[in-house]
């Protein structure tokens, strides 16, 4: 297959396109910060009352930290001018690379708390939960996104990952019960993630199928197939095929005493600390060994790498297999890992938002983590606002992080550019 | 690697450029055989029946002891198959021992035309988008708000039937296309991804319709489950053949399947026989060359995906007006993976509007045929969408199914599906 040149037309935009980007994105900015002027700050919810942020989980049992009380009413509206304040800056300084992400950053920080402070205003909330909800729901994203990365760092498009969480998260259920291992069921999960990964880039590579409908297709395949073996084996026998199962927490000493993140972070189970293991691995390992450059220049420029004589089709296929491991891996956590029997077509597509992470975070591991990080703060946080009664329906909450999504795939935020070849299959000649 | 792609062969010199993305598909599509379709459905339903032997507890316990008396373990293996698999041809097509007058005989039938009507319209929209090299996975988010439009003014019309129906009809079809067309647009002014665009916006659609449906002026009163009023009498769709006698009442049948023919209709006339056509199929086929010939590519973008939206809107209405379901009102899961179905369909009716018939009627038919199956022998309908899933992997890969049936690769054996990645 030739590589066809791409049109000019859907690739970077041109200075008159960043501008445009600068000048929408700092005006939405300042728009939304204003309205948090006059929502959070001088609204009727926060006059004259106190908020207060619980800082410890209820069962913390290192340090703790006194609760934090303060007037509602001055504290979001410094916070929304703050907000305002970063609008004003993107749109007046030519902002670049890591300050228009830092930018980007204060004004997402101070606008969730200002919201936060506002929801919460006469109440308490109990911010370490939110923490901790975060955390949880991040997990299965950043395992998912980080099989995406290594997936497209090499040329291969991956929308099958939710494809690849059900497998994991079936067969990890099923395996567990019925050998009573719960590495068993791991081991099982990641491998049918891995399977599903090899079977993606084979009819990817050998029989060049349309990578995303490919994914789409293969899919609806894994949920078929799990849903079937759910209603006419794992249902009928639950005992035996499906109990709700565990890894025990691991409380990692030291650590796990810290105030606020101690708990949050460092007394949690096995499948917690691999993932956090892994996104250090494959940053790591995609920026600085032999492997990570030969998969760049794999997703880069096939031709190329072919000519040096790298093995283009087994790197795709390496690639597709390890990264289906992680990706399973992110299935056995959505069972086994949060003391969950199976149901049918339970990632509910957790792994769309993985492949949403992949874009976001640019294409690397550690912006993978940001972005999980963002689609789980945005759930937990949606959890943790209902019982507060606030004007605003969690519905809404839960649309915010797709909404930035798309605004990130806009351009609005700063541009994103895929691996060059990612998504077309390579063949020699 | 044995299936190279054979692309060397005999290019006329002066002819366009090597096509690109879903041209390529599009091309090899259509040369592509009716054997190479059969052959996967055959395949597919090959692998099905080896689910359902291998999920039969009975069937399982006589191949404990496959070695002592193999005849056992295959008269099983058959009877589970052939039971199901019959019941499924029951459900769909006609029942041999069903009382013999005119509404219980052709019930399968309706059945199966039910379950495709909006397995055709999806697969129009998603076709249509295809054939603009565009990649519509929004269905779901486009059909949820054609449901919610046409539910809002089928509760409040209270016009005679006609006129509420339509009116219902019409705001599904702006509802879709308007959230259709912002895609088109985000994707022609910034350059965003559809495939990622599309994705979002399903989840922003689902978070508003489960908003929508807890507040006071669509919520049904009268029920605690997650629920809309129910639109007037008026709007619901008639239905076509509760004329028949003995029966003719239950017969589901309903009037989204004359919308959806005019659908045929307008797509075969828009994409063969009007400028606009012309234009989308041009820029589908090399964006570079039509923005050369001085087309707007954008607007071409903008224009396919705002029909594309429209189609599934209708999608959205005929769910909520026809008989999906018996309130005739929004659900939480009122779309019924139908945004993901419709891809399959329209990639099995090759893009085109007179295949996707035939792809809608196939997929209708196993879905109305898997109820039947799941109530009289117990198989989950859950196979259904893995024979779905394997009959359009099988089609994307013509040179696995000449692979496996050792037949000659009539023609190229090159991609079904050319790629495009991120940046096209």
């Amino acid at each position: 297959m030739t590589a066809t040149v791409l049109p000019p037309e859907n690739l970077a935009p041109t200075g008159a396109g960043v501008q445009r980007g600068r000048l929408y994105g700092g005006i939405a900015m300042i728009v939304v910060g204003l309205y948090g002027v006059w929502a959070f700050g001088l609204g009727s919810r926060t006059s004259g009352v106190d908020t207060r942020f619980v800082l410890n989980l209820s069962n913390a049992t290192g340090l703790t930290l006194p609760d934090l009380t303060f007037p509602a009413g001055p504290v979001a509206l410094v916070l929304a001018v703050l907000a305002a304040l970063c609008g004003a800056a993107k749109l007046a300084l030519p902002l670049s690379g890591r300050r228009n992400a830092a930018v980007m950053g204060v004004f997402l920080l101070s606008y969730v708390l200002a919201f936060l402070v506002w929801a919460a205003a006469g109440q308490s909330l109990n911010l370490a939960a939110v923490l901790e909800a975060t955390v949880l729901a991040a997990v299965p994203l950043v395992l998912g996104a980080l099989a995406g990365v290594m997936g497209e760092r090499s040329g291969v498009i991956n929308v099958g990952i939710e494809g690849q969480f059900l497998l994991g998260a079936c067969t990890a259920a099923f395996t567990a019960s019925l050998t009573g291992s719960l590495w068993a069921g791991m081991a099982a999960g990641c491998l049918a993630g891995g399977l599903f990964g090899l079977l993606l880039a084979v009819f990817a590579q050998r029989y060049l199928v349309e990578q995303v409908v490919l994914g789409v297709v293969l899919t609806m395949l894994a949920t078929g197939l799990t849903g079937f073996f759910y209603e006419s084996v794992m249902q009928r026998d639950s005992i035996t095929y499906n109990q709700a199962l565990s890894f025990p927490d691991l409380e990692i000493p030291l650590l796990s005493k810290l105030p606020l993140i101690g708990p949050v972070l460092f007394d949690q189970n096995i499948i917690v600390y691999l993932a956090m293991a892994l996104i250090a691995l494959v940053h790591v390992a995609l920026f600085r060994t032999r492997w990570g450059l030969r998969t760049r220049a794999v997703g880069e420029h096939p031709t190329a790498a072919d000519t040096v004589g790298i093995n283009v089709i087994r790197t795709r296929y390496l690639n597709m297999f390890a990264a289906g491991l992680i990706a399973g891996l992110g299935g056995v956590w959505l069972t086994i890992g949060l003391n969950i029997s199976f149901n049918k077509n339970m990632a509910a597509g957790q792994g769309f938002i993985a492949l949403a992470a992949v874009i976001f975070g640019r294409w690397s591991p550690v912006g993978a983590l940001w972005a999980a990080l963002l689609f789980g703060f945005a759930g937990g946080l949606s959890t943790a606002v209902q019982p507060l009664q606030t004007p605003v329906p969690t519905s809404f909450l839960t649309m915010l992080p797709y909404l930035a999504t798309i605004f990130a795939v806009a351009g609005l935020v700063g541009h994103v550019r895929a691996p060059a070849a990612d998504g077309q299959p390579y063949t020699k000649g | 690697m044995s299936e190279q792609p054979t692309e060397k062969k005999a290019a006329p010199a002066g002819e366009k450029a090597p096509p690109g993305g879903l041209r390529r598909v599009l091309d090899e599509i259509l040369q592509g055989s009716w054997l190479v379709t059969a052959l996967a459905v055959v395949l597919a339903l090959f692998f099905g029946a080896i689910m359902i032997i291998v999920s039969d507890e009975e069937v399982r316990g006589t191949f404990s002891y496959f070695f002592a008396a193999p005849g056992d373990a295959l008269s099983a293996s058959w009877t589970a198959v052939s039971e199901a698999y019959g019941a499924l041809f029951r459900g769909a097509v006609w029942n041999p021992e069903s009382s013999w007058n005119v509404a219980t005989a052709i019930a399968p039938f309706s059945e199966t035309l039910t379950e495709a009507t909006p397995l055709l319209l999806g697969g129009l929209a998603i076709g249509l988008a295809f054939r603009s090299g565009l990649f519509n996975i929004g269905g779901q988010g486009q059909l949820i708000m054609g449901a919610i439009c046409a539910t809002l003014v089928g509760f409040t019309v209270q016009g005679p039937v006609v006129v509420a129906a339509v009116l219902a009809v019409l705001a599904g079809i702006a509802g879709g296309a308007l959230y259709g067309a912002l895609v088109g647009l985000l994707k022609a002014r910034t350059g965003a991804h559809e495939v990622i665009v599309t994705i979002m916006l399903n989840y922003v659609a689902v978070s508003f319709l489960v908003w929508l449906i807890t507040t006071d002026a669509v919520k049904n009163h009268e029920r605690n489950e997650p629920l809309s009023k129910s639109v007037s009498e008026a709007a619901e769709l008639p239905r076509l053949l509760s004329w028949l006698p003995e029966g003719g009442g239950s017969l589901r049948l309903h009037a989204g399947l004359l919308i959806a023919a005019a659908a045929v209709f307008f797509c075969w006339w828009l994409l063969n026989r009007s400028t606009l056509g012309f234009e989308l199929r041009a820029v589908g086929a090399n964006p570079t060359a039509a923005r050369t010939a001085g087309m707007s590519v954008g607007r071409s973008q903008i224009m396919a995906m705002l029909i594309s939206g429209g189609l599934m809107g209708i999608v959205g209405a005929t769910q909520v007006l026809g008989t999906a379901n018996a309130n005739n009102a929004l659900t939480p899961s009122i779309d019924a993976g139908l945004g993901f179905t419709a891809i399959t369909v329209a990639l099995l009716g090759r893009a085109s509007p007179v295949g996707t018939v035939f792809a809608a009627i196939l997929f209708g038919a196993l879905q109305a045929g898997g109820r039947a199956m799941q109530a009289s022998s117990g198989v989950s309908i859950e196979i259904v969408t893995v024979i779905q899933a394997l009959i359009v992997l099988f089609v994307a890969a013509p040179p696995l199914v000449r692979g496996l049936f050792r037949l000659k690769g009539a023609g190229g054996s090159k991609a079904a599906l050319a790629s495009k990645g991120w940046n096209g």
